[in-house]
């Protein structure tokens, strides 16, 4: 009987999780995609609001919706955490107040008021560049979003309807140049985001963690470790025997702090990321933007501490002809030093949210069997398929993201070792 | 019609990369299966290399959806 308990329990749960979606596919954000195909024939003077019928289930834009930050915290259904938002435009200044104040969210993280110009969309704060929108905080209608192809690519644009009249909105300001659809705009996003907030939580835990294992050393001198330290160690001892120590040689103390924390700070935010609910779900290390700065960390470790031997190596290899050296080598060389920080940003990124996204596209199979929870049976199917799919796939990102902390700082021990490397006299 | 190009390209390098890492891990499980007490030293250079082949990967990935 104890053993079947288990299994009852988890029948019952899915069974419930299938009715449930079922009769209250209204409330449940996973359900539809809002207003996906593109409606472009409002007339020119009148703007009015795109009525939102129920649409088929987006797997896709489901996805990358879930993976993406946010300036609220998405508890489930329209319930949010807001978080302080700190906006800067260059033709009203500094904006500061927390997200709660554009007022309530729907499940889309969409909210009904806009404040200084700003309007809440699919939980990301966007601007009204237009000085005919009236500042502080004004009721909107709504906001509508249709997608239209520029050079052979789907881009996105959304407008806010305010007194029967249309405005664009701005996204948020990246540093890409265009490259990845983004770019300088009207506004600057300097919020503690979903993501911020995560890695603040990763670095608060690390912190207190460290500080109380270090302390121990201290406190209970030459003994047995006890504790969270006795958890720590091993994983630390193993990084300093597997890793800086073949990679780096006796050299390897000065670098060892970096490794340390390059590693126990990815671990954080990648077993973070698993967690699905509030402290957690935040997908810190799968946003190019993260993994960027981390290689970029590797990258100027690696070429700041490079000694005469490495840079020779590099620009002007020994004992080959100058011609080749020109042609090829040096230039291939020179590429190699930005990808390698390329590649280690790409990695953590694909690898993380490669996961996450198979996660929720697995947990989507509910609503892709359910037709949006219009088949009550196909709900049923899908949540039975997909409940034992995510627990295995979870566990897999378990393994996935010791596994990626791991590789990292492996190759960036052994970048930072090609680098400090000694020549060898023969 | 690019959108399908650069899912074939993904599949492509995905396929290179499949081919490589399967060598390395079959190679690796060799090695381990002659010299048991070199265990520890075959993994982590398991690991390495299969990470630098996936980066050639991810590379042709990158492209395949910036030119998608």
């Amino acid at each position: 009987m104890r053993k079947i308990l288990p299994i009852l329990l988890v029948s019952a749960l899915t069974l419930t999780a299938g009715l449930a979606q079922s009769h209250h596919h209204h409330d449940e954000h996973d359900g539809h995609d809002h207003s996906a195909h593109a409606h472009d024939t409002h007339d020119a003077h009148g703007c009015a609001c795109h009525e939102h019928h129920d649409e088929t289930f987006e797997p896709a834009a489901t996805a990358f919706h879930h993976i993406g930050d946010a300036n609220a915290f998405h508890f489930f259904g329209n319930i949010y955490i807001p978080l302080p938002c700190v906006l800067y435009a260059p033709q009203q200044g500094l904006s500061f107040f927390m997200s709660s104040k554009f007022g309530k969210m729907d499940a889309h993280g969409t909210a009904k008021t806009a404040v200084d110009r700003y309007v809440m969309v699919d939980g990301s704060v966007m601007r009204v560049n237009d000085t005919k929108f009236p500042a502080g905080e004004v009721a909107i209608e709504c906001v509508n979003h249709k997608t239209t192809k520029v050079d052979g690519k789907d881009v996105d644009q959304f407008e806010v309807v305010y007194k029967g009249e249309c405005y664009p909105l701005d996204k948020r300001s990246t540093l890409d140049g265009g490259v990845l659809g983004g770019g300088i705009t009207s506004f600057y996003d300097f919020s503690i985001t979903k993501n911020v907030f995560t890695m603040l939580l990763a670095f608060l835990l690390l912190f207190v963690l460290f500080r109380t294992a270090a302390k121990g050393y201290e406190t209970r001198r030459g003994q047995a470790p006890k504790g969270i330290q006795s958890f720590l160690e091993p994983i630390f001892v193993f990084i300093r025997d597997e890793v800086a120590v073949p990679f780096l040689g006796h050299k390897y103390e000065k670098y060892l702090p970096f490794l340390m924390s390059i590693f126990f700070f990815i671990l954080g935010l990648n077993l973070i990321g698993q967690i699905p609910f509030f402290p957690g779900s935040g997908n810190v290390t799968g946003n190019l933007a993260v993994t960027m700065a981390l290689a970029l960390f590797t990258f100027f470790v690696t070429n700041l501490s490079g000694n005469r031997h490495y840079w020779e190596h590099t620009l002007w290899m020994p004992g080959v002809p100058a011609l080749l050296k020109v042609l090829i080598l040096t230039p291939v060389e020179i590429m190699g030093l930005f990808i390698k920080p390329l590649t280690l940003m790409l990695r953590l990124f694909a690898n993380i949210t490669g996961g996450h996204i198979v996660m929720v596209i697995f947990v989507g199979l509910i609503f892709i069997f359910g037709q949006s929870g219009a088949n009550l049976g196909g709900g049923m199917v899908g949540t039975l398929m997909a409940v034992p799919l995510t627990m295995f796939m979870m566990a897999l990102e378990l393994l996935v993201a010791l596994v990626q902390a791991f590789v990292f700082c492996i190759l960036t021990a052994s970048y930072i070792g090609a680098a400090i490397e000694e020549p060898h006299h023969h | 019609m690019t959108g399908t190009l650069a899912a074939i390209g993904a599949g492509l390098a995905v396929i290179g990369a499949g081919i490589g890492i399967g060598n390395i891990g079959g190679k690796a499980m060799e090695a381990i299966a002659r010299q048991p007490e070199a265990v520890g030293d075959i993994r982590s250079n398991m690991i390495l290399m299969a990470a630098l082949i996936e980066g050639a990967a991810l590379i042709a990935i990158l492209l395949s959806i910036l030119l998608a």
